[in-house]
This record gives structure tokens, sequence and C-alpha cells, in this order.
């Protein structure tokens, strides 16, 4: 019964579902917006702001916006891709990201989505902060120097673990992650089964013990361009 | 003891029926009875409330006037809005901090003291000013901020520093009040600061029916009068319009934005008016609960508050069968903040309501669909309601013929910062700017901050522009600056405030707005480039268009429109560097570390 709606991406006609957001539209119509918070099955979160698209004219993030019949909407514009390259810069100074020891590299969709659009180095002065890093827990660890406080792992442990491992404290640039224990990780209920420990898009939380099984330059992204499996749809 | 930790604070959380959506009540009840809420108190309100603790710990450290570590028996926090630095704040600061013996952000070793800094706290027409637990103290200089620690030390009981030094004009004087706080209207008008008939609109709402009470508000073309201008019967029709059988009428009195403070007095002045106009609220759109969100700062005012409302429930003004008519029962509860200037977004507002971290929500739904606790809520300015309670009874077609045009109606401004009569001034809509300047004893002014740091900085080419929702749009707040301010400095300090008023969300409001603090401390430094006005604007640009909510859409603003209107000061800083060297890098500061650890000096050319 779902009523078809018909609008228009970077002057493409799109067809999308009523109740459809414009990044499940974008999805289903094989063209890529890029995104770092949004985790499938879960409320969209929309911290991070890089699915930010202009609609008739106003910037929305994409993975919130539901589409309406007729809009326009600006996805791959020089203005757009600014506003994502300023936003990704932004992740990469406010925390102490060094891509070359990171487990993650490869595999990290925020190092993707950096060379997909483009970026070399940030023009952004890096702020340096000092973070902690917490490796009680037998299996995993967390290491908040890379933490883009994106919500996932606060999401998935809630919403799909139906636990509560993950939470954020403080506000503003002193906002961060929290565990559910006066002190340690070690003291939560995390299992390493958890849908939370999978989740983290960068080298915040990863798992103990496992470190390089695949090497580096056979990694998902080295493979690929993030995004490239949505793109896929596209002459579907 | 920790047993007692234990009964007191079971007893809190049974106050408010163990219910989590009530935390902030919770919380703030142990912070005021321990002086924090440490980590065990944490995981006591957990239990009590079926809660994770670190859902209330993420609650505990949002806010401002909330604290884990235990602070002392007094906390003074003395106000560093930008108008209180132009009346000469941080001598005051200086002279408590001597008079203590710590500096901003400690305890006194005994317990008793803490000094901290405070953004605006709604008195920049009394600047500077300190809030002393739940007691303002204005108009401070050195000597009277020495006077009031050798009090404090007498009797460290904050109240008696209220009729030490003369209480306030008007309710301030009252019993319940008594606070030397000064409402300062300099201007009355024909709308709210006037002589009012006590609920004589509700009478009159209560005699049509909801539909017709909005229709009169649509009429009226009144818009909400929070800043973004919203026009309150649509708001109020969508409301109406949604499906549920609970909806909620709420009252935004979180007066955040630096430089207003009209809403205090409002509340002072005119509480029933305004608790009037929720009721008619709460009829039109079919609520049968408000709550008044107060911003912990106005925490002085609540015992007067909560007196009229028991006063209107004995009235039958609230309760059941209002007024005798049939099935109309509605109710009004008091929600504090605790210091955070986000909380003023609506959507924000409805998480603290709920007993959550201040953060916004995502739209839509908008309130109206899913609000607080997701039911259909109208949240509407404190002046917004006053209004409307005077639209009932005088009716819309005299309401839209004051003002100009589109803008109906009258404003209360709060005016302050360089001019000889600050206070709170109301106007019809239309009103020149050059006109409030004269009005206010403003001379040699160099610009206005129209609408707070989220609004605009205008120059004396914009003069002759009018106050109204087409031309210069504004929440109320206007501060004043002479030709002797830096307006960079200014810009830059207003930057600090977002930065520390951020939730910290989403990316570019979190991160873009300290970056763009940096880079004007850098210009002011004397490190300015030529390109650091590109810089800005694509930042600028970046923070607006890609953050979540109101604060970051317009938090660029203090850098953006210094550099639109005032761009001559800016380019009489930025040189381009005569060695060609980039003016940033500071080769000194890069090996300052490097010489620490080495133990010697470098020789630099
Ligand atoms: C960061 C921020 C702070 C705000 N602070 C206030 C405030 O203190 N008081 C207020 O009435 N509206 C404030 N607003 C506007 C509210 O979101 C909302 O639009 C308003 O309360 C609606 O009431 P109105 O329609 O009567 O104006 C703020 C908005 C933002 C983005
Ligand atoms: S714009 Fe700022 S205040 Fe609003 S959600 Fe984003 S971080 Fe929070
Ligand atoms: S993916 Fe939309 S805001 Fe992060």
């Amino acid at each position: 019964m779902s009523e078809t709606i018909t609008f228009t991406i970077d002057g493409v006609e799109v067809k999308g579902k009523a109740g459809q957001t414009i990044m499940q539209a974008a999805d289903g119509a094989g063209i890529y917006i890029p995104r770092l918070c949004y985790l499938e099955g879960c409320e969209p979160f929309a911290s991070c702001r890089v699915c930010t698209v202009i609609v008739n004219g106003r910037p929305q993030a994409a993975c919130t916006q539901p589409i309406a019949p007729g809009i326009v909407v600006e996805n791959n514009t020089p203005e757009v891709t600014q506003i994502r390259k300023d936003i990704i810069e932004m992740m990469f100074v406010e925390g102490n990201h060094f891509c070359p020891v990171c487990d993650k590299s490869g595999n990290c969709e925020l190092q993707a989505i950096a060379y997909r659009l483009g970026i070399l180095v940030p023009k952004f002065p890096y702020l340096f902060p000092v973070r902690e890093l917490d490796a009680s827990h037998p299996y995993i660890f967390i290491d908040q120097n890379r933490c883009i406080l994106c919500g996932r792992c606060v999401q998935a442990s809630r919403d799909i673990d139906g636990k509560h491992v993950f939470d954020f404290v403080g506000r503003g640039p002193e906002k961060k992650i929290r565990v559910n224990a006066a002190a340690r990780l070690a003291d939560t209920d995390l299992d390493i089964t958890d849908k939370a420990c999978d989740v983290c898009p960068v080298g915040a939380i990863l798992k103990k013990g496992v470190g390089y099984a695949v090497p580096i330059g056979q990694r998902l992204y080295d493979k690929q361009p993030i995004g490239s499996d949505i793109e896929a749809n596209a002459n579907k | 003891m920790a047993k007692n930790l234990k009964q007191i604070i079971e007893n809190i959380c049974a106050r408010y029926q163990n219910d989590r959506t009530r935390m902030m009540d919770i919380v703030r009840a142990v912070q005021e009875q321990f002086g924090g809420v440490s980590p065990e108190a944490i995981d006591l309100i957990a239990q009590s409330t079926d809660a994770h603790r670190v859902e209330v710990e993420s609650v505990v450290s949002f806010y401002a006037f909330l604290s884990q570590k235990p602070k002392g028996k007094v906390i003074i926090r003395l106000c560093n809005d930008v108008v209180d630095q132009m009346k000469g704040v941080q001598a005051v600061a200086r002279a408590f901090s001597e008079e203590l013996g710590i500096g901003f952000g400690e305890t006194t070793p005994d317990s008793w003291y803490t000094l901290e800094w405070a953004p605006c706290i709604g008195m920049c027409d009394q600047a500077p000013a300190a809030l002393i637990n739940d007691v303002m103290v204005t108009n401070l200089t050195t000597d009277k901020a020495k006077e009031i620690v050798r009090a404090l030390k007498l009797n460290p009981n904050p109240p008696i520093l209220s009729t030490r030094y003369g209480l306030g004009d008007g309710n301030n004087a009252n019993a319940l009040v008594q606070s030397m706080v000064q409402n300062n209207v300099k201007k009355t008008g024909e709308v709210l600061l006037c002589d009012v008939p006590a609920d004589a609109g509700l009478r009159k709402a209560i005699q049509k029916t909801p539909e017709e009470v909005i229709a009169e508000v649509e009429a009226s073309k009144l818009r909400g009068r929070g800043g973004a201008g919203f026009p309150t019967g649509l708001k109020w029709k969508f409301t109406r319009g949604s499906k549920g059988p609970e909806k909620f009428i709420l009252c935004n009195a979180d007066e955040g934005e630096p430089g207003t403070f009209k809403d205090r007095v409002l509340l002072t002045e005119r509480a029933h008016l305004v608790f009037e106009g929720m009721t008619i609220g709460g009829y039109a759109i079919g609520a049968t609960t408000g709550i008044l969100y107060l911003r912990g700062e106005y925490a002085y005012l609540r015992p007067f508050l909560e007196d009229i409302l028991q006063k209107r429930r004995a009235a039958n003004l609230l309760g059941n069968n209002i007024l005798g008519k049939d099935g109309f029962h509605f109710d009004i509860r008091i929600q504090m903040g605790a210091g955070a200037y986000i909380c003023g977004e609506e959507t924000s507002l409805i998480s603290s309501c709920e007993g959550l971290r201040g953060d916004p929500k995502n739209r839509p739904p908008f309130p109206p669909q899913q609000g607080y606790l997701r039911k259909p809520t109208s949240v509407n300015n404190v002046e917004t309601f006053a209004a409307v309670a005077r639209i009932l009874d005088k009716g819309a077609a005299w309401f839209a013929a004051i003002g100009s045009g589109k803008s109906t109606g009258t404003k209360l401004l709060s005016i302050s910062g360089d001019c000889k009569n600050p206070g709170v001034y109301e106007y019809p809509f239309g009103v020149q700017v050059r006109t409030l300047l004269q009005d206010v004893g403003a001379e040699n002014t160099q610009a206005l901050l129209i609408g707070g740091p989220s609004g605009q900085f205008i120059g004396a080419e914009s003069f002759d522009k009018t106050i109204c929702y087409d031309d210069l749009a504004t929440g109320g707040a206007i501060v004043i600056f002479n030709k002797d301010r830096n307006m960079i400095k200014i810009a830059q300090e207003y930057m600090e405030f977002f930065v520390e008023e951020s939730c910290g969300y989403c990316t570019p409001c979190r991160v873009g707005n300290v970056l763009i603090d940096k880079c004007l401390q850098k210009i002011l430094a004397g490190q300015g480039e030529p390109s650091d006005i590109e810089y800005l604007q694509n930042l600028g640009n970046t923070v607006k268009k890609g953050s979540r909510c109101g604060l970051g859409q317009t938090s660029p603003n203090p850098a953006l429109t210094t550099i639109k209107n005032f761009r001559a000061v800016y380019d009489a800083v930025l040189k381009p560097a005569q060695d060609g060297m980039q003016p940033t890098f500071d080769l000194k500061a890069a090996v300052s570390d490097a010489e620490a650890l080495a133990g010697r000096h470098s020789v630099i050319h």
C-alpha cells in the first residue's frame, strides 16, 4: 500500500516510499550519501552531520529528514561537499587519530570518508585533547582518543543488546563516552558478543587479541571506496 | 553516615514517586542537601529510580549547577557576561578571590565557600552581578564584594545580603521574594507593562470554544516572543489537531540568551498574567497539565511563583472545572533548570523536563506532534503567554492595530550595555533603532547587538532600521557598545559563551565553535592574517548549515556579523606577514617543551 514519492537528488529523479528518509530513498536508488553515526536497525541518532544535504534550499540531515513529493535535494555539490569535508576534518582535529598505527586503519569509516572526499590534511589546528584509555576488560578496550562521539555504541547497547553499558557525560567540548560502572569497563556487563562491540566506526572500541588479522592493504576500504556497496544498487 | 545517605536519597526519590522522568528534581534536591551528587549518591538514585547509574551520571554531568564533587555550602557564581566585563567584573572577581583566598573554580579548605564563573544570569541592567546560592547580588563593586564576603563570614546565610543592600522595586520587595534585584521598567506600554485586569482574558476565553480561542489568537497575528517568531495560533492549532488523549503546555522561562532579562520582570510583576495565558493555552489545545520551566538562576522567584499558583488554585483559576467551566481541568507545576542555556531550546527544554540531559531532539517529530513524554506539546515563551491573555481580553483587532504591518503588538526589550538607562522597555513593533538609542541615553554608539549573540551586531548604517519581524527581529535582547569597545574582543567573548553552552551532541557545533573562538583569539593576539576572514566565513557557514539545532545554527553570528558590519576593525589588525612566514607559527612556543626537557634555551634568530 505504501505510496510512491518522487523527488530529485542533484537533478536525478528518485522514487521512494512514504515514510522513508532521504538517506533510505537514496540508498535504494544507489546514490551514496556519506554518513558516520547512522546505525541500521536503530533510530537515527543524527549527531555526526556528515549526511547533511540541502533540501529546497535548507540544510537537513538526510538520515532524519523524511522525503516529500517534489523536494529538490542537493547532495554532491561543491557547497555540500565542503560542509562534509569540514565536519570530517573537525573530527580529526578534535581527537587524536594516529591512522598509521591504528588497527582499524583500512576498515575505518572516518578514514574511508576522508579518502573519498579527498581530504589530505586538515586546515584546522589540532586540539590535542588528553583522553582516557580503558583496557580493563578482558576482551575489549576503549581508546577515547579515537572516539568521534557518534553514539553508535550507546544506541547498540541500549536498543539492540538491551543493556546500557555506554552513555555520554559532560557537555560541549567536554562531552565523552562513559561506561555504566563507577570506574571501569571491566565492571560492566559488556560481553564480547554484544552488538555494541561491533559498531564503532573508528578504532575507539576494539577487540583484544585479533589485531592485524587482515594485513593492511587488504582491508575493506583498501579495496573499494566507502559507499561502493550502495552505489551498486544503482543499476538494479 | 552511609546509611543516612541511603535513607535520605530514598526519601528524596520517593518524594518524586521514584519516577525517573523527575530526575531533575531528584538530583537538584540531592545536590542541595549534600553539596554534590557523589558517585555513591548516583548509585543510590539509580537503584531507587530503576535507572542505570550512567544515565544518572549523564544528567548530573550536563548541568552547570550539579556536580559530583561536593561544593561549598555557599556558592558564589559571578556573572562573566560581556556586559559584566564592560562594567568591571574582573576587578570584582579579584576582590572576591582575595577576600576568600581562593581562585575561580575552587572551594575553600574549610568547605564553606566555592567561587565560580557563570554565564549571563539575567542581570545585565544591574551588572556586575552574582548569584550566591539562590540570592542575587547586583551592582557589585570591589568594596561591595569584600563587604559581602565579610558579612557572610559572620553569618553564612546569603539571604541576609538582600536586606543589607535594600530591597528592589515592585514585587522584588515582596515577602516571598526579598531580593535586591530591580525591575528597571523604563518604558511602560499598552499591552503588558500597564494595569491589567485580573483574569479578564481567561474569563472571556472560557465563554468561547477552544477553536474560537485559537482563531482569536490567529487573528491577532501574535508571533512567538522567544526568538523564532512562530505564529502562536498556528502552533496551538497543530497541537490541538494532533491525536492523543494527553497534551501539554510548556512555558519557556529559561531566559538564557545573554542580555535578556524581560521575562524575569514579567515573572516578577505579571506572574498572574503569564499563568492566565498558560491556562488559556491549556484550554485551547486541550491540555490538563502545564509546566513552567524556570531557569535555575531564577530560583529566588520560585516561592513567590508557587504561592501565586496556590492562590490561583484556591480561587479555582486552576484545578478542576476552572471558573465553573464543566470539564475544564488544568494545573501548572514548576520545573527548575540547573544552569544550561541550551535548555531554552524547546526540544532540550522538553528533554530536561523529562529528567534527561538537556540534549535537543531530532525533528520531525516536532513538539506539537510529539513533545513532552512523546505527547503533543506546545512550548511558548513567557511573554507570548502574557500577550495571549491580553488578546483574549481586549480582542484580536485591538492587538493587531498596535505595532507595524505583520508585526503586531508590543515587544519587551531588555536593553543594557553602554547607555544611561538600562532596563526593560515596552515598545510597539516598528520602533526605530535611533529612537531607542535616544530613549536609553546611548551616546557615541559604535554597535548594537540585536537579539543577543545568536542575533546580529549592527552599526551606524542600520540605525534607521526598525525592530520587527521583517527588519530587525529579536527575542528582546539589545546590548549597546560605544566607540571605545573592541568589537573583535566582544565577538570572541560571546563565542566563548557558545563553546561553554553547546550541548556537544553534534560535531559542527561542538568542534566548530571552539575553532572559531580560537581563530578570534589568535587575531586578538596580533597573529591574524587576511586569509582568516575567509577561513572564519567558511567555518561559520559549515557550523550554521551543519548543526542540529538553533544553537549551532546561529552561534557563529558574533564572528560573522562583526566581519560583515565592522570589517574595518578586522582589516586594521589583519596584516600580511612581512617575512612571508605564517604568523600563527610561534617558533618559541613550538620548541618550549623540548627546551624544558633539555633544560636549556634555544638560540632563535
Ligand atoms: C539555543 C536556544 C536557546 C533558546 N532559549 C530560549 C529561551 O530562553 N526562552 C524562549 O522563550 N525561547 C528560547 N528559544 C526558542 C525556543 O526554542 C522556542 O522557539 C520558543 O520557546 C517558542 O516560544 P514562542 O513561540 O512563544 O517564541 C531558544 C532557542 C535556542 C535555539
Ligand atoms: S547545534 Fe550545538 S547545541 Fe544544538 S545539538 Fe548540536 S551540539 Fe547540541
Ligand atoms: S548519519 Fe546523519 S547525522 Fe550522522
